[in-house]
């Protein structure tokens, strides 16, 4: 009894995971690379030297300024600037906000929908598991950015124009939260087949506790390590989708750019010499995304004993 | 057996003959941003859009490869009295599907440019009757006398009346309303090439018109009409030998195009000033946050004028490739003077001042409604606005969407402050008036109202005074000038890029003439 009187810090020192982290300099790496990139992109005020949603601290004379290592370079742009004069550190950091926002929210919502889902379908079994599963099955036949595409398009087509800019990173958020739930419903439901027929479900069950208290206060805890590492593998994944569909045009308006509004703008200077338009947002992009993805490869590798 | 054999072999050289056959086609693929909106020749006066119908449809007279007008299905013409014009018409034209072209086509084809849905109304205006006095004898009446029939009437093409009998296109596409007819995705004409292809936004195949009337200079079998929107694309497209040609090289790639060694780059100052419009007649604006409008206000007007550094935009959003324009019109129209297109100072405090006199010291919410696919960088010169107007306090929301909309959207009388371009294809400054500034005007979407200015208008319609008409045009430009009916922001330089062995004559109207085109 005197262990759950510990402190959290130490129970944390204690722990399988913590003694995996220390030993795994990819995760401590990429977990320094991803605190300082959230650290910049939510107190993005105080880091970054501009605002480039300000018009009045814009001069568009200062545009395609190169980076301020190259010889025309300015050394209060550090990554030069773009062809509106806005200054392209500030820009990628306002853009990433944008970027990790919906790609958190946008994960969020697919966990809580195809755990929700999942959990249900695996304790309840019968003619509803099966048509959840099977609802999982088609949607996963549909290529996730064509169900993202669908969804943005259906959404443009009932809301109008002025509604759609700002609804526009909802619309984003709930594309991509759809087309990813179905990786949460299979894997809380193959993990619930296991957990359900375990003494301690059927324990609670005789004493009589109602079926969502077993649910969501037995069975989710023990099913949530699965879970968790491919919300972190989906997290890189939906980030991505954010930047493909801003990169295809569907996606944030241009007024606030995130990191694929970015460098589809770019795009249009890359053959007259103006790389950095381009290439600065898009290596933020693969840096961001690879940090995820190596934090999220360890966690599997942690988290599922069958590897070790 | 053998039959069989027989039957293979002579399948494969036919296959063979047949591939090499188009292989051996001369081929020009031609790319611009946008498509043409519509093919039907009345509906939609807008650069592109004419741009197609050019190639396969014609006028009565038309602009040549240096701008000057000469005969088309017409030989002669004469003016019998001051209001009354005989045109003799070719005897040798036949349209695409064989049949010959005749007076009755031509008579039906200018009233059909008359009809309310015609685009094309405000040109022939002027025109009260249309007679065939012979099968190849048309009799033009004006009301007035009109000096610049030949100009307007260059651009109003002829249509076979039979076809549009047939397929229910007797009046022109209803296209502000959305209306879809055959006469838009079909063309029926008597140019020196047809359309056989037609996928909107996609593709247009126009094929060599072997029994064209003219003498063929070309050396074209097929042009492929493919639509680029994205700038990048459309110029890798064009490198890597996919494009023959671009109409709207984009400005920041000129310098790698030409580089390439491969592909060169022709500019000219085109026939086109581009323009912000303010309403300043509605009672309120649709995206404001004052509750009235702020336009109506010249105070207001010229403030958002002189927050405009042109010349940054000309240097940084154009490459140099632009020239500030003080008026909506061009040297080498009737009426320009370098004198008239001096601007207004670029002064960001002034600005502040006027808007601050107005009653606005913190500015104003707006919507600036703006193309993305029509002119050079539309869309980047809108976003620099929306920072210059920024430094003055009216914080600008910006709404780019693509040409067909936006023109659509404007016609629906939707913008409180929209950009547009216009070009003078009549190279006359009344075709300007006619349509951006006369009240009611159908482009006047700016709702300006002067009876001064409308005044001036019927004089430029009926007199043959030279000297007393040129002096109604200086006295019109020199009112909505002084009162900053429109913002004017610059007049575009266009430039064309296509492989060496490409010879697309340009000109300054932007239209390509592909009968006068050669590729080796």
């Amino acid at each position: 009894m005197d262990n759950q009187r510990l402190t959290l810090l130490s129970r944390i020192q204690d722990s399988d995971i913590y003694f995996s982290f220390t030993k795994s300099p990819t995760a401590i790496v990429s977990t320094i690379i991803l605190i300082i990139i959230f650290f910049c992109s939510f107190f993005v005020e105080l880091v970054a030297p501009f605002n480039p949603f300000d018009p009045s601290s814009l001069s568009l004379m200062d545009a395609f300024t190169p980076p301020s290592w190259s010889k025309d370079g300015v050394a209060k742009f550090i990554l030069g600037t773009d062809g509106q004069g806005r200054d392209m550190f500030s820009t990628i950091l306002y853009g990433s906000r944008i970027s990790l926002i919906v790609g958190f929210s946008a994960i969020l919502f697919s966990l809580i929908l195809g755990v929700t889902l999942g959990l249900t379908s695996g304790y309840f079994g019968g003619k509803y598991e099966m048509i959840v599963m099977r609802l999982t099955d088609v949607q996963l036949t549909v290529p996730s950015i064509l169900m993202a595409l669908l969804v943005d398009g259906i959404a443009r087509g009932i809301i109008s124009k002025e509604l759609h800019d700002e609804m526009a990173i909802y619309v984003l958020i709930f594309a991509i939260g759809i087309s990813e739930w179905p990786q949460f419903a299979r894997v809380s439901r193959a993990a619930t087949l296991v957990e359900r027929n375990k003494d301690y479900v059927s324990a609670s069950a005789i004493i009589g506790v109602s079926n969502i208290f077993i649910m969501f206060k037995h069975i989710l805890p023990n099913i949530m390590r699965p879970v968790l590492v491919i919300g972190t593998i989906g997290l890189a994944l939906a980030i991505i989708a954010e930047s493909t569909l801003s990169f295809l045009g569907v996606g944030v308006p241009p007024t606030t750019p995130s990191l694929g509004t970015l460098i589809r703008i770019g795009n249009d200077f890359l053959f007259s010499g103006e790389w950095w338009i381009t290439f600065f947002p898009a290596i933020f992009l693969v840096i961001l995304a690879f940090s995820i993805n190596l934090l999220g490869d360890w966690m599997r590798d942690t988290l599922n004993p069958k590897l070790n | 057996m053998k039959v069989k054999n027989l039957y293979k072999i002579v399948l494969v050289s036919l296959f063979v003959f047949w591939s090499t056959l188009s292989w051996a086609a001369n081929t020009i693929k031609w790319s611009m941003q946008g498509d043409s909106l519509t093919l039907d020749p009345h509906a939609q006066n807008e650069g592109p859009t004419t741009m197609v119908s050019r190639q396969v449809y014609e006028a009565l007279v038309t602009r040549g490869l240096d701008m000057s007008i000469g005969p088309q299905l017409a030989t002669t013409w004469k003016a019998t009295n001051p209001t009354t014009w005989v045109f003799n018409l070719r005897k040798d034209v036949i349209f695409h599907n064989g049949d010959k072209m005749t007076s009755e086509d031509v008579v039906f084809s200018l009233l059909r440019a008359q009809q309310p849905t015609s685009d094309f109304k405000e040109y022939i205006s002027t025109i009260t009757s249309v007679k065939a006095l012979d099968d190849y004898t048309v009799e033009i009446q004006t009301k007035e006398p009109n000096p610049i029939l030949l100009n307007q009437l260059s651009n109003i093409f002829v249509m076979s009346k039979k076809w549009a009998n047939e397929n229910f296109a007797i009046v022109p596409q209803n296209w502000d309303a959305g209306q879809e007819t055959f006469s838009a995705t079909n063309a029926m004409g008597t140019g020196p090439f047809k359309i056989t292809l037609r996928e909107p936004n996609t593709k247009t195949v126009f094929k060599k018109n072997r029994k064209w009337w003219g003498e063929v200079k070309h050396n074209l079998d097929e042009i492929h009409l493919l639509p680029i929107a994205n700038a990048a694309t459309r110029v890798a497209a064009l490198l890597s030998g996919e494009l023959d040609i671009v109409t709207d090289a984009p400005v920041q790639d000129l310098e790698r195009i030409r580089s390439s060694g491969t592909h060169k780059v022709s500019s000219i100052e085109q026939m086109r000033t581009i323009f912000l419009g303010m309403d300043q007649a509605a009672d309120k604006l649709r995206s404001g946050n004052t509750g009235d409008n702020p336009f109506k206000k010249k105070e207001v007007r010229q403030a958002f004028y002189q927050a405009i550094d042109i010349e940054a935009i000309k240097e940084k959003v154009m490459r140099g490739l632009s020239s500030p324009a003080g008026i909506i019109t061009f040297p080498g129209v009737t009426g320009y003077t370098k004198e008239l297109d001096k601007r207004l100072s670029y002064d960001v405090a002034a600005a502040k001042k006027l808007l601050a006199g107005a009653g606005y010291p913190d500015g104003f919410d707006i919507e600036l409604r703006c193309p993305n696919d029509r002119y050079v960088n539309d869309e980047a010169i809108c976003t620099a606005v929306v920072g210059m107007l920024g430094k003055i306090g009216v914080n600008v929301s910006l709404n780019s969407q693509t040409k067909s909309k936006h023109f659509k959207e404007l016609k629906d009388d939707q913008g409180d402050f929209y950009m547009l371009g216009w070009g003078v294809p009549t190279l006359d400054s009344h075709y300007v008036f006619h349509y951006l500034y006369e009240s009611e005007a159908s482009w006047n979407k700016v709702n300006f109202s002067n009876a001064e200015v409308d005044a001036a208008i019927r004089v430029m319609e009926g007199e043959v005074d030279l000297e007393k008409r040129n002096a109604a045009i200086a006295k019109a430009w020199k009112i909505v000038k002084d009162d900053i009916a429109y913002l004017p922001l610059h007049h575009q330089v266009i430039s064309w890029a296509s492989k060496r062995s490409v010879d697309v004559p340009i000109r300054p109207n932007n239209e390509p003439l592909f009968r006068f085109s050669k590729k080796r």
